[in-house]
């Protein structure tokens, strides 16, 4: 079984480009340039110039102690919270404003959901001298006003969504809107492993640098290239597919995908897509899809504004049906609980997107001997406001 | 059967007026008293929306009223019970224009059937590629007698229009300018070189004109060059007017036509 995009941009039966032809032109310069482009020497030494100096690439593979003992397991944490802008997410929109630049494209726009891609799309706007328009869902530029603050800093228009549910689902219809406007100075960065093919196996090729220094990194620690579990937090999926990449084909490893379960996968507030969704069609790809009877994309809910999408990237939906990987989901209230141990135990405040994928550690019953990678996607000064509402240091 | 949007271009090369509505908008049950209506005013073809909750490639109009249509309670099912028995009222050409979403869950095959029996000639799913089209539906949609209608875009390379051109057997669906729907720019000198650019390919399917199409003017010189024009965003805007869906629909499509 291939894990891997075929020809026809399809991971099985999922993927593609549902586009209009309105978008269609634009996709295909994409599809017909980018491995072209990603391949050229220059392409790779500028990028892999940009990941170390301005990213601070490699992050550490960290192994935690305190964490380690309680869950009587070896945890590592991959430290994607120590990139520049604190997230995985800027591993992406360099390599993606890169291809921008050789495109001739001088315009760039982008959707947010937590304002990580945000803050890293404009961020390298701001590096490259590129005008950035940031869509972005009014219920989320209230939730993570930091994150606004930052873009605006940086020179970003921040356009707010008000349709639909106004989270990132509307700002990337937005932001899809915008680029069908403007077909020919724009290009659109997105943020996760969806949209149209070539862009989910773009994004997960950017991404890929995680696992590709994770083995590196353990085989240094632990003698071993391969852990016993990946685990990763999945919205649109890309930190995930980042942090699997180099696995897809290693089937000793095993891939943990943790989804937002929100107020609990059954109670209508909650944004576990491979439980909730159906085989449909969302942003111009097919995947698993929160959605209605008759086919209407539903509202989907998580405290933590990454991961509030209805669907999953068509990688994931693929390795969710074939069942490369396994499925799991913590609730905000677990996921909160993840946050505040993991700093007391380790001292590192995490995104509450990174902490779900912390929430399984005690449901994996791991042994003694195994070993999890937890991809630590992102830390957590943007999520300050929602910690000390729910935590209440002051009366304590 | 004969197919009603053939024999419509067989009769009107010109001057063709082609409305758009989102079903269940204003009111769920419009539907009928809007195709009617729109007959009754001298409307030539008619676009029936199925309203979507991310309409992509749609402008704040069209998006705010397929909100309003989703509340009200429209579903494929709801449309197409409404239609029903239209075909006894009218024979002007209904074309079914939506995202592939809905029909995908409704069923492909379900679909184009329910389509055919109550008398629909042609449909629109803008997010339905080309080639999915061609290797997995077309023999569907044709048993149905369905012509399916493809968009172009000033972007469009010659070569694509002319594999569209070989695929459908309705008209080819000309947007005017790169945009989504809803924008009232006019139709800019750009746009008119586009427009000779595709009426000198010679394509066995007429073209009609759309997007940004929305007063008396911009419909006129959207058919000096193509046989007819599309108007959408405009009329649903007219439908919000004070006064009876009657009034509102005599009054603006009498605007666009003297
Ligand atoms: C820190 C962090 N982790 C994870 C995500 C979820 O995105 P993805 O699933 O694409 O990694 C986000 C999205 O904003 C994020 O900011």
């Amino acid at each position: 079984m291939s894990y891997h995009v075929n020809e026809k941009g399809f991971y099985g039966k999922f993927g593609g480009a549902y586009v209009p032809e309105m978008l269609y032109p634009n996709v295909e310069e994409l599809r017909q340039n980018y491995l072209r482009i990603m391949q050229e020497p220059d392409f790779q030494e500028e990028l892999q110039h940009l990941l170390k100096d301005y990213v601070g690439r490699p992050t550490p593979l960290y192994f935690a102690p305190r964490l380690s003992e309680k869950y009587n397991t070896k945890v590592y944490l991959k430290r994607e919270d120590l990139n520049h802008t604190g997230a995985h997410k800027i591993n992406n929109t360099i390599g993606q404003v890169l291809l921008a630049k050789r495109l001739g494209k001088k315009r760039i726009i982008a959707e947010t959901g937590a304002g990580q891609h945000g803050v890293a799309t404009a961020t390298v706007c701001a590096l490259m001298g590129l005008e950035c328009i940031v869509y972005m869902g009014e219920v989320d530029i209230e939730r993570q006003a930091p994150n606004v603050a930052r873009m605006k800093m940086l020179g970003a228009q921040v356009v707010p969504a008000t349709s639909g549910s106004k989270t990132l689902k509307d700002a990337t219809n937005e932001a899809i809107r915008d680029w069908i406007n403007n077909p020919e100075n724009t290009y659109y960065i997105i943020g996760s492993v969806v949209g149209p093919h070539p862009y989910p196996d773009m994004v997960a090729r950017f991404q890929a640098v995680i696992s590709e220094e994770m083995r590196a990194q353990l085989l240094e620690k632990e003698g071993t290239e391969l852990p016993t579990y990946v685990v990763a937090c999945v919205g649109g999926g890309s930190n995930a597919a980042g942090a699997f990449y180099h696995y897809l084909d290693e089937p000793a490893v095993e891939l943990i995908a943790v989804e937002a379960a929100g107020k609990g996968i059954d109670s209508g507030e909650s944004a576990a897509t491979s439980v909730l969704g159906k085989d449909g069609i969302i942003h111009g790809s097919r995947t698993l899809l929160m959605q209605t009877e008759d086919g209407q994309v539903t509202e989907p809910y998580s405290i933590s504004a990454g991961l509030d999408y209805p669907g999953v990237g068509p990688l994931h939906a693929h390795l969710f049906e074939s069942q490369r990987a396994r499925f799991m989901s913590a609730t905000d209230d677990e996921a909160l609980q993840s946050v505040l141990e993991l700093t007391r135990l380790e001292g590192i405040i995490p995104a509450l997107e990174s902490a779900h994928a912390l929430s399984v550690l005690d449901r994996l019953q791991a042994k003694p001997s195994d070993i999890i990678i937890i991809n630590l996607s992102g830390r957590g000064d943007k999520d300050l406001s929602t910690y000390l509402k729910h935590f209440h240091f002051d009366e304590k | 059967m004969r197919n009603r949007i053939k024999h419509l271009f067989e009769q009107k090369q010109k001057g063709l007026l082609s409305v758009y509505f989102t079903a269940g908008f204003p009111s769920l049950n419009d539907t009928e008293t809007i195709i009617l209506e729109l007959e009754k005013n001298g409307v030539d073809l008619i676009e029936v929306g199925m309203p979507f909750s991310d309409p992509l490639a749609d402008g704040p109009t069209i998006q705010a009223s397929s909100t309003v249509a989703l509340r009200n309670g429209m579903t494929i099912s709801t449309l197409f019970d409404q239609l029903k028995d239209i075909r006894k009222k009218t024979q002007i050409p209904l074309v079914l224009m939506g995202y592939l979403n809905p029909v995908m869950q409704y069923g492909v095959e379900r679909f184009c059937q329910r389509a055919a029996e109550v008398g629909i000639d042609g449909i629109i799913l803008p997010d339905l590629p080309l080639r999915e089209y061609v290797e997995e539906y077309k023999e569907l949609f044709e048993k149905h007698n369905l012509s399916k209608v493809f968009l172009i875009t000033p972007q469009t390379p010659e070569e694509r229009i002319r594999e569209i051109d070989s695929h459908t057997n309705g008209f080819i669906y000309m947007v005017s300018s790169a945009s989504t729907t809803g924008k009232t720019l006019g139709l800019a000198e750009q746009s008119q070189a586009y427009f000779q650019r595709v009426a000198g390919m010679q394509l066995q399917n007429p073209g009609v004109i759309g997007f940004g199409i929305h007063d008396k003017e911009t419909f006129a010189s959207a058919c000096n060059h193509a046989s007819g024009a599309i108007i959408g965003s405009a009329f649903v805007k007219a439908l919000q007017e004070e006064g009876s869906l009657q009034q509102n629909i005599a009054t603006f499509i009498q605007s666009i036509k003297n």
